[in-house]
């Protein structure tokens, strides 16, 4: 077997996740469908009054977030356990956790950027006012890899389990509060016409903080339901 | 001194001895646990002056703030035996985690009813969204998903080191949540216990309260210790020391 660097190995496992990912295009936009299905509930089951829903946006577009990207974790490994890709790199020579990340990172880049991308349409359909998309995407664009990173963990426990989908959210959840409390507080700070450095602040903390021990705790989580 | 209690804490991980210990300790706890919460339910309930705003009200505290308090407690020590359990493979540790859960959750549900029955003659409602109320909801579905998870893994090795990762997510995790939630809304009156060194309530009131701390504590560690012992019976039932304790 040839031996290659770590950014190769992790280049090429983005390469082939990108390919499987695409080759299944639907199911990949499925989160992005059900974000913005749930953003269409609240006007419906509440009211259409623009005062109402303009203070319920940012936390609307969180908990949606929330939501649907807890609903796309149950994909993140359940493929490569089943078919014994997963043993594969787990015994290969790089390390494990550097190979979830890569995982990971691909896994946001097709379930939580397009959420950023979208999240503006969403406001504007909640009167968010203009001055607040901005903060809100970079809110979002810091919060949900963090999100990512956080369900990894609880999609590695999970692996092995089957039916394991309602005891996902369940782990991933509580653990993701401090997350969205940031998210929808950086928003609505914006909206209110204040600065939301502050939140914006603690949410990249919170994502170096994830970035740096959620791969070794999903490698842990990986190498367990393993054997 | 070190080594002793290195060659102690080995004698303790194997499970024959460990069960011995525990039948042997558990009335001392259980016992000592009752005499002292009874005498600082005593001095709680009637020795302690009414507080004068809040009256007689306030002595919800003396149930309230020791589970509050104990229902952290026992996360940190399933986090702590989790990882004892996760590093150096000791099955005890595992058991003694999987034993802390059930507890935990119910001195976290204890403290949610006694806040909420607090609430209602101070708050005027049975609930609001505060912050201490809102994190320790928050540490019930914790303890929850943890005993979920252990519950949807049939094999016990893998279920304890599973929830182990768990466990020590959701410790580096509790902070965080407790800040971010406190951070969320500050609308609680301030804390009062923590300020040992200038107490804002007087002697009187918090001795009952440190002592239900300690009383509370004996009374787990009885608890545990039962549990513990049922954890290991269940686990080693196929070992042959299990049929003399049995017979015995």
């Amino acid at each position: 077997m040839e031996n290659v660097g770590i950014f190769t190995a992790a280049a090429r496992l983005v390469e082939r996740d990108l390919k499987v990912i695409f080759r299944h295009v639907s199911e990949a936009l499925n989160p992005l469908v059900f974000f913005v299905v749930v953003a269409t509930l609240f006007p419906l089951a509440t009211s259409p009054d623009a005062a109402l829903l303009r203070d319920m946006a940012p936390g609307v577009v969180w908990v949606a977030a929330l939501l649907s990207s807890t609903l796309a974790l149950d994909s993140l490994f359940k493929a490569d356990m089943d078919d014994g890709t997963m043993e594969q790199l787990a015994l290969s020579p790089q390390p494990l956790a550097w190979l979830l990340l890569a995982k990971i990172v691909t896994h946001w880049v097709v379930s939580g950027l397009p959420l950023v991308l979208i999240a503006p349409l969403v406001a504007r359909g909640f009167f968010l006012p203009t001055e607040a998309i901005l903060p809100m995407m970079l809110a979002l664009a810091l919060g949900t890899p963090t999100l990512s990173l956080i369900g990894a963990v609880g999609a590695a426990l999970t692996a092995g389990v089957r039916r394991g989908g309602a005891l996902l959210s369940l782990l991933v959840l509580p653990l993701s509060l401090p997350t969205m409390i940031f998210g929808a507080r950086a928003t609505d700070l914006a909206g209110l016409g204040e600065d939301p450095s502050g939140p914006l602040y603690l949410l990249a903390a919170l994502l170096f903080l994830t970035l740096s021990l959620a791969p070794l705790a999903a490698a842990a989580a990986i190498r367990i339901s393993l054997d | 001194m070190w080594k002793a209690f290195v060659r102690w804490f080995h004698r303790m991980a194997s499970p024959p001895h460990f069960y011995a210990a525990a039948s042997r300790w558990t009335p001392w706890f259980f016992w000592s646990a009752i005499i002292v919460i009874a005498i600082c339910a005593y001095g709680g309930l009637v020795l302690a002056p009414a507080d004068y705003q809040q009256g007689d009200g306030f002595r919800i505290i003396y149930a309230h703030v020791p589970s509050a308090w104990m229902s952290l407690f026992i996360y940190v020590n399933m986090a702590i035996s989790a990882a004892i359990g996760l590093i150096w493979r000791i099955k005890l540790a595992h058991a003694v985690a999987a034993s802390c859960a059930p507890i935990g959750a119910s001195f976290t549900f204890l403290a949610l009813a006694t806040g909420s029955i607090w609430g209602k003659p101070m708050w005027g409602t049975w609930w609001v969204w505060d912050a201490r109320l809102t994190s320790e909801l928050i540490l019930l579905f914790l303890y929850i998903g943890y005993m979920a998870l252990r519950s949807a893994m049939e094999e016990p090795s893998r279920a304890d080191r599973a929830s182990a990762v768990l466990a020590i997510v959701g410790v580096v995790n509790v902070p965080i949540i407790h800040y971010s939630v406190v951070w969320w809304n500050t609308l609680h009156q301030g804390p009062t216990v923590s300020k040992i060194g200038e107490p804002s309530i007087t002697w009187a009131m918090l001795w009952p309260m440190l002592g239900m701390m300690v009383g509370f504590m004996l009374f787990f560690g009885a608890i545990l210790l039962t549990r513990v012992r049922g954890e290991v019976l269940a686990r080693e039932r196929n070992s042959k020391w299990i049929k003399e304790v049995a017979v015995s």
